[in-house]
């Protein structure tokens, strides 16, 4: 017998998934939004997606490199989702330089200098997302719509609909058409244009089996019923259900960023609590806070109670009560 | 009938039976057979011959060499060279018993008619003592000795007797094809001992991958007198054979922590060893022919087989005689994909349970790079004990003792559903299976403790 | 204005508040000790490696002060020095020990030891001991995944990518032994230093007969028994095909080494390299005057 046959314990043969193909999944599903955004905002919004890709991946290839001198991790694709995310997570005006910084927060900070992939406790793209909106409140706020490749009727700068309603209330989105929303929401970052296409890439995903439903069933159940509440309670102060739902980047972060393995619990039981804590905080944060939208800060903070929850929820035994 | 399964974890790897149409063929003998005295869980046999003496076919070489042990009877007649050790599976040394082999004489009242004795001895006591004279095995992997199972503690009563036919190991096909070549041997062998038992309830289980097996089974079922034997159909699901989860899919019970099958009733037994069981009981063979499986994703189908072997034929003579090792093979396995042994020494010999020579190619089997846990949980999802492989890990790596066991480490069954669907490369069965005997260890020792100060106490 | 000092004494009372429950919480939960434990753990090295057989430093300082003496109790880290302070506060006699070291009795490198199949586990020799006798033909030698290295906390051992073998830094190794319980082959052996760390040691620990150790490995001890019948000082012993140098006899001739048709005994930290031949004329000379004096 050859000396190079191989000899290792069992099991033999492995299942034909890695993380790079975890990660490709994850570019795949986000495809539809990506494409809506660019047919929407045009270049403007390539220059986004390329800068943030680039750096986060070019990034990541130097600290693995020159920092931490260990094999490059880039081919894990890992980088190409976080900037992908990340640029998903900006509004279509923000500038080359604001989006680097971002690239290095999520990178350099939020993930790297925890140990890289699998380490971080805050999820990157999000961090550096928080980090641009208190540093750079300007640039992150404004909405102004460049020309697109596809001319829209219905493309008009200014506020979102979530931050008319913090500055006007109720009234200010009065007469709001949801099934428009639901298709086409001009204004807002860039991932936020499409909440269909969201979904078409977050019903891939469930296919694929890479992620489970129960974290973001629990976020949209959580921000349903609380906003029912708040509504019935006083429809004239508080905004409905159906626009909470589909505004802002709730779809966005449920669907990809509170679903980030990493950085949400193992066990499905853990999974539904940090879904209820998530929509929950999101739902005070619009209501209450003075930012008009939550998401960023309501997965930052549950990111906190990952740990808690791990160590909590376990895995129902075989055999055991 | 709706197909059963277990209620956690589980993987789905494609099945890849490529030799489940080749028909068992009769493997010639080689010149030498080298017999190990160590073929089943427990104790080594004692050899019982001594160097020079002149053997049959099916005479007793060595005995039980304890509680937990099984006899072991020449596979061929001939004369013993040496008793002496030899390297096994793994390349470790165990006393093997060398025959050279002399013409084919079989031992007296061996019946080697194909005729099917369907008639059941109604004396438990001669049954049992049969079987264990005839050195029966389990042949699902463990090789428990059969007897040691068919006759549970006193104040245990076996409320159903599940045949185990999933065969759910990837390329196996051994145990389809004795179940559609000697169908009602096996069902002859079951209805045995479900008398032995008491009676209870049968069940024989086979994945849906095998159609024409559970046809075949339902069809034997129906010709003999037996009752309260049903064929229940299975989904293809690893490990759909593991005793506790056969259990937990047909009784829709859970075995205990640390418990035996019996504590909720149930007795399984794999087909080869209900085939076993019949031709020890009703034809007075004792084991020393099995059928294993020469296949593997490097192998063109032309050179798969299913062949029955005799005990002690080196692992290389099967290989020389089905064409030889295929030019792309990886790696050699004795087993399955999923829980067999990777071979390093071809000059091994066959065991009592051995089931297969597989060849994978580099493709199917080499592992990747290992890189850092990005917290999938798919092993968690996979484990059809409901253990977290990955939490287990991070325990082993910081050595926490306490920890691994107060997180179940010791209910790992070893199946390696963990490893396989890592998507990080992870090798977390390789340390598990560490961790799992130290923890065990743990066990066992507080235990004897307890056992011992308990003594003291009565003492005194 | 009124803010600033509302902080101020808030903040104030807040921090006066926790330390007087600090204070009274240490009073409370106050535990008496020998003090003497805090002086012996002073003098320890501090390494917690667990080499004297306890948990850690101030375990050992804890059931040192207990002792009736020093029998059981030493720091092989520490050596003679630390233990001469330990016995100074404890006022006990110490026994002086010979300073330990590691050798690594295998030299089934890359070379000498042909690779017979390849591992693609996890780089444990745990793990791979476990599973089979390796990927070798010979199943007493070193497994190469370097437990013994990762086992280490002096940074003394490690592995060379060239032989495959772990090497020894004598200047780092404190004899603490956790390389000797890391192994699963007990390849490992602690062995006196030896006058400037000059020692003979056979580098094998394979059982099996000549032949078949021969065919594993060019530098395997056969079991010849040339070395014990060379050997003028009754230092060698050959049992189960593996001979073995008792250091406490040997008397570092090398005649052995100069002897041994395999190569497999070695000679550290000599001054001179190894002049076999004029060692092998000498024995022989000596052999001849022996026969001579038999026959006369």
């Amino acid at each position: 017998m050859a000396g190079k046959m191989l000899v290792s314990p069992s099991p033999h043969i492995h299942a034909a998934v890695s993380t790079r193909s975890l990660m490709l999944d994850v570019v795949i599903a986000l495809l539809p939004a990506t494409i809506v955004a660019v047919l929407f905002y045009g270049w403007s919004e390539l220059l986004v997606l390329g800068v943030s890709i680039a750096s986060c991946v070019l990034l990541e290839w130097a600290i693995t490199r020159w920092l931490m001198k260990k094999p490059s991790t880039v081919g894990d694709l890992s980088a190409v989702v976080t900037g992908l995310l990340l640029a998903l997570n900006l509004p279509v005006t923000t500038p080359w330089w604001v989006v680097l910084i971002g690239a290095v927060v999520a990178i350099g900070i939020a993930k790297m200098s925890f140990g890289g992939i699998g380490q971080n406790v805050f999820n990157p793209a999000i961090t550096a997302r928080v980090f641009l909106l208190v540093s750079f409140p300007a640039q992150m706020t404004d909405w102004t719509v460049p020309a697109g490749f596809i001319h829209s009727t219905d493309a008009v700068s200014g506020a979102t609909l979530l931050g008319r309603y913090a500055e006007g209330g109720v009234d200010a989105i009065a007469g709001t058409d949801y099934l428009q929303t639901l298709f086409l929401n001009i204004g807002g970052s860039a991932g936020e244009i499409s909440a269909i296409a969201l979904l078409i890439g977050f019903v891939y995903l469930l296919i694929r089996r890479v992620v489970k439903p129960w974290i973001t069933l629990s976020i949209f159940g959580t921000v349903a019923l609380t906003s029912l509440i708040f509504w019935l309670a006083d429809p004239a102060q508080f905004s409905d259900p159906v626009f909470n739902l589909l505004t802002g980047g709730l779809i966005l972060g449920a669907c990809f960023m509170a679903t980030d393995y990493v950085t949400s619990p193992m066990s499905n039981w853990g999974g539904v609590i940090y879904g209820v804590g998530i929509g929950f905080l999101v739902m005070m944060i619009r209501y209450f806070g003075s930012y008009p939208e939550g998401v960023s800060f309501a997965i930052l903070i549950m990111n906190m109670t990952v740990p808690l929850l791990n160590n909590w929820f376990h895995q129902k035994k075989y055999g055991r009560a | 009938m709706r197909k059963l399964t277990f209620s956690i974890g589980g993987v789905h790897p494609d099945d890849a039976k490529l030799s489940k149409d080749c028909t068992i063929e009769a493997l010639p003998l080689p010149q030498t057979v080298y017999v190990s005295v160590a073929q089943h869980l427990g104790a080594p046999a004692v050899p019982t011959v001594a160097v020079g003496d002149k053997v049959k076919v099916g005479q007793v070489i060595a005995e039980p060499g304890g509680f937990i042990s099984a006899f072991v009877h020449s596979p061929v007649s001939g004369t013993v060279k040496s008793i002496a050790p030899r390297a096994d599976l793994a390349g470790k040394p165990v006393a093997h018993i060398e025959i050279a082999v002399e013409g084919d004489e079989w031992a007296e009242g061996i019946d080697l008619s194909d005729t099917l004795v369907t008639e059941i001895p109604t004396d438990k006591a001669a049954t049992l003592e049969k079987i264990k004279q005839c050195g029966i095995v389990g042949l699902g992997g463990a090789t428990f000795p059969t007897h040691v199972k068919l006759n549970p503690a006193p104040g245990s009563k076996a409320e159903c007797l599940i045949i185990n036919g999933a065969e759910c190991e990837p390329y196996l096909t051994s145990d389809y094809r004795i179940m559609l070549e000697r169908t009602k041997e096996i069902i002859v062998g079951a209805a045995i001992m479900q008398q032995v038992l008491g009676g209870c309830r049968c069940v024989i289980g086979i994945e849906e991958n095998k159609p024409e097996a559970i046809k075949a089974m339902r069809e034997a079922l129906a010709q003999l007198p037996y009752d309260n034997i049903k064929v229940q159909p299975l989904k293809k699901r690893y490990p759909q054979g593991g005793e506790k989860q056969l259990i937990d899919a047909v009784m829709k019970r859970q075995v205990g922590s640390g418990g035996l099958p019996i504590s909720v009733g149930a007795v399984v037994q794999n087909a080869a060893t209900s085939l076993a069981v019949y031709e020890a009981v009703q034809k007075n063979k004792p084991l020393i022919t099995n059928v294993l499986t020469v296949t593997g994703d490097c192998l063109p189908v032309e050179k798969q087989h299913n062949y029955l072997f005799r005990i002690g034929v080196p692992l290389s003579f099967i290989a020389e005689y089905a064409g030889g090792v295929p030019e792309g093979a990886a790696k050699i396995i004795s087993g399955g994909p999923m829980m067999g042994r990777a071979i390093s020494n071809m000059e091994a010999t066959t065991v009592k349970g051995s089931s297969s020579i597989l060849y994978l190619s580099e493709a199917a089997t080499k592992r990747g790079p290992e890189s850092n846990c990005i917290r999938c949980g798919r092993c968690a999802d996979a484990c059809p004990m409901g253990l977290e492989p990955f939490l287990l890990r991070r325990l082993t790596l910081a050595g926490d003792l306490e920890g691994l066991e107060a997180n179940a480490m010791q209910d790992c069954i070893e199946c390696g559903c963990c490893l396989y669907s890592c998507p990080a490369g992870i090798p977390l069965l390789d340390l598990l299976r560490q961790s799992k005997n130290q923890v065990l260890g743990a066990i066992r020792a507080r235990a004897a403790a307890a056992k011992a100060a308990a003594e003291a106490a009565k003492k005194e | 204005m009124t803010g600033i000092i509302w902080t101020i004494a808030v903040l104030a009372g807040l921090g006066l508040l926790l330390a007087l429950l600090l204070f009274v919480l240490a009073r409370k939960f106050r535990v008496e000790e020998d003090p003497r434990i805090d002086e012996v753990e002073k003098v320890m090295p501090g390494a917690n490696c667990g080499g004297c057989g306890f948990a850690g430093c101030r375990a050992f300082a804890d059931s040192a002060v207990k002792a009736p003496n020093l029998d059981n109790h030493y720091c092989p880290v520490g050596g003679n020095d630390v233990m001469k302070q330990v016995a100074a506060i404890l006022g006990f006699e110490v026994k002086e020990k010979a300073p330990e070291v590691a050798v690594v009795r295998c030299n089934g490198t890359c070379a000498n030891r042909p690779r017979t199949n390849t591992y693609d586990g996890v780089q444990s020799c745990k793990v791979k001991a476990a599973l089979y006798a390796g990927d070798t033909a010979c199943a007493f030698g070193c497994l190469g995944c370097g437990d013994c290295a990762a086992a280490c906390q002096f940074g003394a051992l490690s592995m060379d990518p060239e032989t495959g073998l772990p090497v020894v830094d004598e200047s780092k190794c404190t004899a603490c032994g956790a390389c000797v319980k890391a192994c699963p082959k007990a390849i490992i052996e602690l062995r006196p230093k030896g006058p400037r760390g000059m020692k003979v040691y056979v580098s094998c620990v394979n059982k099996d007969k000549g032949p078949v150790a021969k065919k594993a490995c060019a530098a395997a001890c056969i079991g010849c028994g040339i070395c014990a019948k060379t050997c003028t000082h009754d230092a060698i012993v050959v049992e189960n095909n593996i001979a073995y140098i008792d250091a406490s006899k040997c008397k570092l001739c090398r005649e052995c080494e100069a002897m041994c048709p395999t190569g497999s005994i070695i000679g550290l930290n000599f001054p001179k390299p190894l002049d076999k031949e004029t060692i092998k004329a000498r024995i022989a000379e000596r052999n001849k005057k022996a026969k001579e004096a038999a026959n006369a």
